[in-house]
């Protein structure tokens, strides 16, 4: 990415990362905070990249690319092990948020 | 209301923090290109990310390879597979035949991504997904159906990118004493290896991943629960 725009896409990624954890604290359906935690995924790797990009020279630093590839395969199967458990927790209680979200 | 206001306030705090630190002049450092570029005549392969993720950085692609396997066993240890994973084809004749035109399509960008990942951006992950992503297709079409999966090869096809990793990381430890230290010259063709495994489980595990529990029909539990 073209040099100065760097702080750009951090403040965007903290941005992303705040108002996921928000989302994570606030929302008591489970869905919703799977989405909030994917939020905040997303906007970790976009200040990873950023960081890969704020290194001198051309090319950009590859080891938190790698990072940032490892972090997606990890996070698509946390949210698949979150929707397998709030299903669980539907069959169970027949909501979809735990017992001591319910309002 | 409050508990709301102050929720928002505190992460907004934590997300000018977060900018802050990585902001601040100074905290910038020179990154490991310098010792990543020079390093890859050496690691097999020539697309730099691929050198981090599979020899630099190998230990830590094994063991997100171990987490893949380990999401699978317990989604699938959660809850048997929901009724909707057995359509049938007739239900959506559109898009099985869809899925039946791209399926070739689908198998050939897996391998182009696969090969191309020693050269250029891809590699096992890449491929993998695309792989589960027509896994998940021939899943909504009802060319996958659950009552007649053969469940021993899906078992097989999610453990094989594992099994080739440890095998391949013991047999480099055997030859030359370090773990995932592949021989010297050889590093390209043990790393196409071990992505060419990865790639199967990959693409099995988000198809696993997507049919949401394990295939077949579980005796109902005494005391309710599911079907």
């Amino acid at each position: 990415m073209p040099d100065g725009n760097v702080e750009t896409y951090v403040l965007g990624g903290a941005a992303l990362f705040a108002l996921g954890l928000r989302g994570l604290l606030i929302h008591a359906h489970l869905v919703r905070k799977a989405v909030a935690l994917n939020v905040m995924g997303a906007g970790v790797f976009l200040v990873l990249v950023a960081l890969a990009a704020r290194t001198p020279g051309a090319l950009p630093d590859p080891v938190p690319h790698a990072m940032v590839l490892t972090g997606i395969v990890v996070s698509v199967c946390a949210t698949a092990l979150l929707l397998a458990l709030a299903e669980r927790v539907r069959d169970e209680t027949g909501r979809a948020e735990l017992p001591e979200d319910e309002p | 209301m409050i508990s709301t206001l102050l929720t928002t306030l505190l992460c907004a705090v934590l997300g000018a923090t977060i900018a802050l630190a990585v902001l601040a002049p100074g905290s910038g450092s020179r990154g490991l290109t310098q010792e990543s570029l020079d390093a890859l005549a050496a690691s097999g392969v020539s697309n730099p990310v691929t050198a981090v993720l599979l020899n630099y950085r190998g230990y830590d692609t094994l063991l997100e390879i171990a987490v893949l396997l380990l999401a699978v066993v317990t989604v699938w240890g959660l809850r048997v597979a929901p009724a909707r994973g057995d359509r049938g084809e007739t239900d959506r004749p559109l898009l099985a035949s869809l899925v039946r035109l791209v399926a070739p399509v689908a198998v050939t960008v897996a391998g182009y991504f696969l090969w191309i990942g020693s050269f250029a951006p891809g590699g096992a992950f890449q491929a993998g997904a695309v792989l589960g992503g027509l896994g998940v297709l021939a899943l909504l079409a009802g060319l996958v159906r659950v009552a007649t999966l053969d469940v021993a090869a899906v078992r097989v096809a999610l453990a094989f990118g594992l099994l080739v990793f440890v095998a391949a990381s013991t047999a480099a430890m055997v030859r030359t004493g370090g773990l995932l230290a592949y021989p010297p010259g050889e590093g390209g063709t043990w790393i196409l290896l071990i992505e060419a495994a990865a790639t199967v489980s990959i693409g099995a595990t988000l198809a696993a991943l997507f049919l949401g529990g394990r295939p077949g029909a579980c005796p109902p539990r005494e005391g309710g629960g599911d079907a």
